[in-house]
């Protein structure tokens, strides 16, 4: 059998052992739940005995998107410090005189951290069950969630190992990593309404924009919102998004997922090259 | 074991090692001594392959440590000049934690930490959470981290530095023992003393170059190819210093009380002629031969915080 990359299995010991993994989980569960129970809470007070599946769709969107900007927040946080943190308790060069190799300990610092993200995720599922049990939202549309989570959180995590690798500061690498997260999920989907209000606005002062340039901004925008994890989360949860006509070869959830994990790939390959003998000095 | 060949290494305009060459034997503890910024970590850290070297080559058991550097690796032990700390693993787990990283077999791995553990005089700590440990102790298992995977070559930087008299003394019987299991040793410190007394032979290093190798002996009694030499005369000191000053490959012959000490370029056969020349001169010797100094002032001298410069006489 193979054996387990013995950097994952350190850190997941570490991460584990610390009553600090406890209490965040605790913490993470409350702030979810409370948001969940208490929306349920006022919808029975409004109108006793009556759930409506369409309150409950709702009520699943708020909490995918409420999901996905916890994911926001932690994921870069629990990953900008995994190279720089080894770097600053000088510990990175002993790893490195070992015969790991600088993937493997790039890859597993990503999924130990990764790890206890996925945990926070998947210690929701009771609270998704219970929005799911009073129906309005299909099988797959949860499946799809889940599934944008995952690779949204792939992405963050690899920007924040980048971010590490990178920076030799944690401080310098949370901020950036946190800046870079932000330009993601809420920058990608402000230049797409802006962009797109910009071509509209353009069209209505009857100025003669060249053709391409119409077709340049309209696949601008759809690119953007196909990138934009808010964007792809509503279009999974059946809201449509701006709708430009074009098409990219790919279905939205297509272009999200290879965008997010080629994007992330390509950081960790970077994070690697940092951190071997080639690139420091 | 080790050998370094013409290596230079600049971090911007700065010249760590400059055109650098070395070579340390199999089973040496072997010391590297310089001021600060002489590039000591510099050479240590290209060894260890943490570093690539602008120029020249670097050969651990005959591996070269760019092209090679994983099967490099596999034979060095390396310990930086601080220990750092995993919160939340226990010693043995530490040691068990970088067994795993050397491919060491699971199945073996706690028989080795208790075993290492027991080398560096820790067998009780193995519960202990490492963070909790001294700064003696730790070090003393950082000493047996470098030794999980059994190298041939270790490489300790500053391994004493920041430990108390008694850890220092620990740490000293623990090089030793490391030397009669047959490791070789490279090892920087800046405490000399010492280093003059666990190490077989020593280089020191200056502005990136090699100033000066050899055994302790000879790099106390050699600075910058001049020996330091005393002779004892029953009579006429000052009239002898007159005469060496005359002479050719002597420097700086002071007068200390009936003794002349002065610099001589130059092996033993050169020592007898001299002392010959004096003799013949009607001088009545009392003393003659090299004046031991120790590590210290051999330093000061080969990286010319001495004055002492005998070349061209």
């Amino acid at each position: 059998m193979r054996e387990i990359n013995p950097v994952l299995l350190k850190e997941l010991r570490q991460r584990f052992r610390t009553p600090k993994t406890s209490w965040l989980l605790a913490l993470y569960l409350l702030v979810i739940g409370a948001f969940v129970l208490g929306f349920m809470y006022l919808n029975w007070r409004h109108s006793p005995g009556i759930f409506q599946p369409s309150r409950s769709r709702e009520l699943f969107m708020m909490l995918s998107v409420t999901q996905l900007v916890l994911l926001a927040f932690v994921t870069p946080g629990l990953t900008a410090g995994v190279i720089s943190g080894e770097r600053e308790r000088q510990t990175l060069n002993i790893l490195l005189t070992t015969r790991l190799t600088a993937r493997q300990i790039v890859w597993s610092k990503l999924v130990s951290s990764s790890a206890f993200v996925v945990l926070l995720v998947v210690a929701t599922l009771p609270l998704y069950s219970i929005v799911f049990l009073y129906g309005g939202v299909a099988p797959g549309q949860v499946l799809g969630v889940f599934g944008s989570h995952l690779v949204t959180m792939f992405l963050f995590g690899s920007i924040g190992v980048a971010c590490s690798s990178f920076f030799k500061r944690t401080g310098v690498s949370t901020v950036t990593a946190y800046g870079l997260a932000f330009a993601l999920s809420a920058g990608t989907g402000f230049l797409a309404v802006f962009l797109y209000q910009m071509d509209r606005f353009q069209h209505q002062e009857a100025w003669n924009p060249a053709a391409w340039s119409s077709g340049f901004i309209a696949g601008a925008v759809e690119f953007l919102q196909n990138i934009n994890p808010v964007f792809v989360l509503m279009k999974i949860l059946g809201q449509g998004g701006i709708d430009t006509g074009v098409s990219l070869g790919l279905p939205y959830w297509g272009i999200y997922t290879v965008f997010y994990l080629a994007l992330g790939v390509l950081l960790l390959y970077w994070s690697a090259r940092l951190l071997s003998p080639r690139k420091r000095g | 074991m080790i050998r370094f060949n013409g290596v230079s290494k600049h971090f911007g305009a700065v010249r760590a090692l400059d055109v650098f060459s070395l070579e340390v034997r199999e089973g040496l503890v072997y010391g590297l001594i310089g001021p600060n910024g002489a590039g000591k970590t510099t050479a240590m850290s290209i060894l260890s392959t943490l570093l690539l070297p602008d120029a020249g080559t670097v050969t651990v058991d005959g591996l070269d440590v760019v092209r090679e550097a994983g099967e490099v690796r596999g034979r060095i032990g390396y310990m930086p000049d601080f220990f750092g700390v995993y919160d939340g693993l226990r010693a043995a787990e530490y040691l068990e934690f970088f067994a795993a990283a050397y491919h060491i077999p699971p199945a073996e791995r706690q028989r080795l930490a208790k075993m290492l553990l027991e080398l560096v005089n820790l067998p009780d700590k193995a519960d202990v959470y490492v963070d909790s440990l001294s700064r003696g102790m730790k070090q003393r298992l950082a000493l047996a981290r470098c030794l999980v995977h059994d190298p041939r070559v270790l490489i300790l930087d500053e391994p004493a530095s920041g430990l108390d008299p008694r850890a220092r003394a620990e740490m000293k019987e623990i090089i030793r023992h490391l030397k009669h299991l047959s490791k070789t040793v490279l090892i920087s410190s800046h405490i000399l003393p010492e280093l003059a007394e666990i190490c077989d032979e020593v280089a020191i290093m200056d502005a990136g170059r090699l100033a000066a190798c050899g055994t302790v002996a000879e790099i106390t009694a050699v600075s910058r190819g001049a020996r330091q030499m005393k002779v004892e005369v029953l009579d006429r000191a000052e009239e002898l210093a007159g005469f060496l000053a005359s002479r050719s490959g002597i420097a700086e012959p002071l007068v200390d009380g009936p003794a002349v000490k002065f610099f001589l370029n130059g092996e033993r056969a050169e020592q007898a002629a001299l002392l010959q020349e004096i003799i013949y001169a009607g001088w009545p010797v009392a003393e003659f031969g090299e004046v031991r100094r120790n590590l210290e002032e051999a330093f000061m001298a080969v990286t010319g915080e001495g004055g002492e410069n005998i070349e061209g006489n």
